[in-house]
């Protein structure tokens, strides 16, 4: 279903047309009221009124996070607080956390954004919907609640945590849509069985799962356990929250990025460059209707694909492929780039092996070591040693052919691996270098 | 005349024995047979007892990785040469041990002597033929 029809399958040409005004509104807005963004344009040598087509974006400067880092708390608001009505923040894992702030327009746009990626799940008024992003400073849970508030639906704020109430409260309040990530979807899925109930005959029928990286097998896995659709969603709280791009049902194929409020581009992570459509390379992203916080080629450090071509469900937006990793995880083992989704990929690829590892990096000398830590579950245990070293030899094998690295296995107990009702921990890393 | 053995993977660290069998223990599961396979970074604990299911399903719920395999257990008397000559039974006929453990009985009379083999039922075949003395699970279980 279409939640905004006219806007959603604007013919391309309109679209552009729309962007190009929205886009020259906003570098006006931040040139005007935020010292960061003039001096950055000043540095360029560029004015909002230099802006003729769209392809004067990428005359415009980069914004890093570490901008949004050196002006905490709200250095680059662009409103003045007295407009500001909501604040977040993402997690800060390295210093400070980033901080974004909303006006009674963003926090309406936002909420018409989540509507529409709701519906574009095929979520209705008649849904209940079992919402367990994290409620906080965490985008997560308030802009699903406030996008199903917007759609009509029903909401549950259960938020993230005690899963064994999830699943009582699922099974009596008939949950139709799960909202979460992928790795606590599983983890409710294996709650449900340890209480001696099937999920799969509960009323859920459609899964949106975000704000951590998974893979095509994990949506096999996550539907064939819990009996429903699974459709990925995009956002990050610097653009606005979830809700920047999703899948939808019809296709599964990508995730349609709103066009009439964003503008997505794809960078060679290294160069900056901007690369054709099809290119693998960084995500950036300019707003085009934000007030408080408008971002102009915000560099996510997501690695995704953008392709253009039409889609069966009559959006007209451009989609973007599943984020496949980001340049920030990305590990340097003995020189080679390694992403944890290949080795993700790797084990998914092995018949039994179930998606939950860790990865130890260590160094011994001057050599560095990497750990596969892989859980063994009752498909893959055999009580003869040496088919459980056959398997260890096998992902051993696969993760060399594949990432060019040796890596040690480790099979560990079931569950004994972190199952992280936020973003989960997929890497140590003990180097000290 | 197959035995049916509960195994369950260990994480080799400190306590996860312990916790196996005081889990067993709690449940009033009675332990005839034990024996533990070790690696570097894992074991494995094969067991017989006197409540297979309960057992399975017990420690499946407590989040352990277990399976049922099917052995073979063989008495044996209890005097010098008595395995040798069983095993070189089952040489001659190309059948190979996966692993073994032995237990004496209360009596002490003879051995009981639990077999995994590649091949199971050419292993009951060569060992009826030999006349070796094999038990029903029964008769292990209520020992």
């Amino acid at each position: 279903m279409i939640w905004d029809e006219e806007f959603e399958t604007l013919p391309r040409e309109a679209l552009e047309a729309l962007q190009l005004k929205r886009l020259i509104a906003t570098a006006e807005r931040v040139y005007t009221n935020v010292p960061f963004y003039r001096k950055k344009f000043d540095e360029a040598g560029i004015r909002p009124s230099d802006i003729k087509s769209l392809k004067d974006l990428r005359r415009l400067p980069f914004t890093m996070k570490s901008d949004l880092r050196d002006h905490y708390p709200f250095g680059l608001f662009a409103v003045p607080m007295e407009q500001v009505v909501r604040i977040h923040a993402s997690s800060g894992t390295t210093g400070k956390p980033t901080v974004v702030g909303y006006t009674r327009r963003d926090i309406n746009t936002w909420a018409e954004l989540m509507a529409r990626s709701l519906a574009a799940a095929g979520t209705q008024k008649n849904d209940i919907i079992h919402n367990a992003y994290g409620y906080g400073l965490f985008t997560g849970g308030l802009g699903v609640h406030y996008g199903a508030e917007k759609l009509g639906a029903s909401v549950i704020p259960i938020s993230g945590g005690n899963s064994k109430r999830q699943i009582l409260i699922m099974q009596d309040f008939g949950s139709t849509v799960l909202t979460c990530t992928p790795s606590y979807a599983l983890a409710l899925a294996e709650t449900a069985q340890e209480m001696g109930l099937d999920i799969r005959k509960m009323k859920l029928r459609v899964g949106i799962f975000g704000a951590e990286p998974w893979s095509e097998k994990m949506r096999d896995e996550i539907e064939k356990k819990l009996g429903i659709q699974a459709i990925d969603i995009y956002g990050l709280s610097e653009v606005i929250g979830p809700g920047v791009s999703i899948e939808c049902l019809e296709a599964k194929r990508g995730l349609h990025i709103f066009e009439d409020h964003f503008i997505p581009e794809i960078i060679d992570p290294v160069t900056g460059e901007v690369l054709p459509y099809g290119t693998n390379g960084e995500l950036v992203f300019t707003t085009l209707t934000k007030e408080a916080f408008p971002l102009i080629r915000y560099r996510t450090r997501d690695i995704s694909v953008l392709y253009p071509e039409p889609c069966r469900c009559g959006r007209t937006h451009v989609r973007m492929e599943r984020v496949s990793g980001r340049s920030d995880d990305m590990l340097i083992i003995r020189g080679v780039n390694v992403f944890p989704s290949q080795i993700e990929s790797v084990l998914m690829n092995i018949e039994g092996v179930e998606p939950h590892y860790l990865l130890i990096v260590d160094r011994q000398g001057a050599l560095d070591t990497l750990e596969v830590q892989v859980e063994v579950n009752e498909k893959v245990f055999s009580d003869e040693i040496k088919n459980l070293q056959t398997l260890s030899r096998k992902i051993e094998k696969d993760i060399k052919d594949l990432l060019g690295v040796s890596a040690a296995v480790k099979l560990v107990a079931p569950k004994s691996l972190q199952r992280s009702e936020g973003k989960a921990q997929r890497v140590i890393d003990k180097r000290k270098i | 005349m197959k035995v049916e053995q509960i195994s369950v993977f260990l994480e080799n660290r400190p306590g996860t024995l312990a916790e196996v069998t005081r889990i067993l223990g709690e449940a009033g599961i009675n332990i005839r047979a034990l024996s533990l396979a070790d690696t570097k970074d894992f074991g494995i604990l094969r067991l017989i007892v006197n409540d297979k299911e309960k057992t399975k399903d017990i420690l499946s719920r407590r989040g352990f990785t277990v399976r049922k395999t099917e052995v073979v257990a063989v008495s044996v008397p209890d005097r010098p040469g008595g395995l040798a000559e069983i095993l070189q039974g089952l040489a001659e006929s190309n059948v190979n041990v996966e692993y073994l453990y032995a237990f004496v009985q209360h009596s002490g009379k003879d051995a009981i002597i639990i077999f995994r083999f590649d091949e199971t039922d050419r292993a009951i075949q060569v060992l009826s033929e030999k006349k070796v003395k094999i038990l029903k699970g029964e008769e292990l279980y209520a020992l």
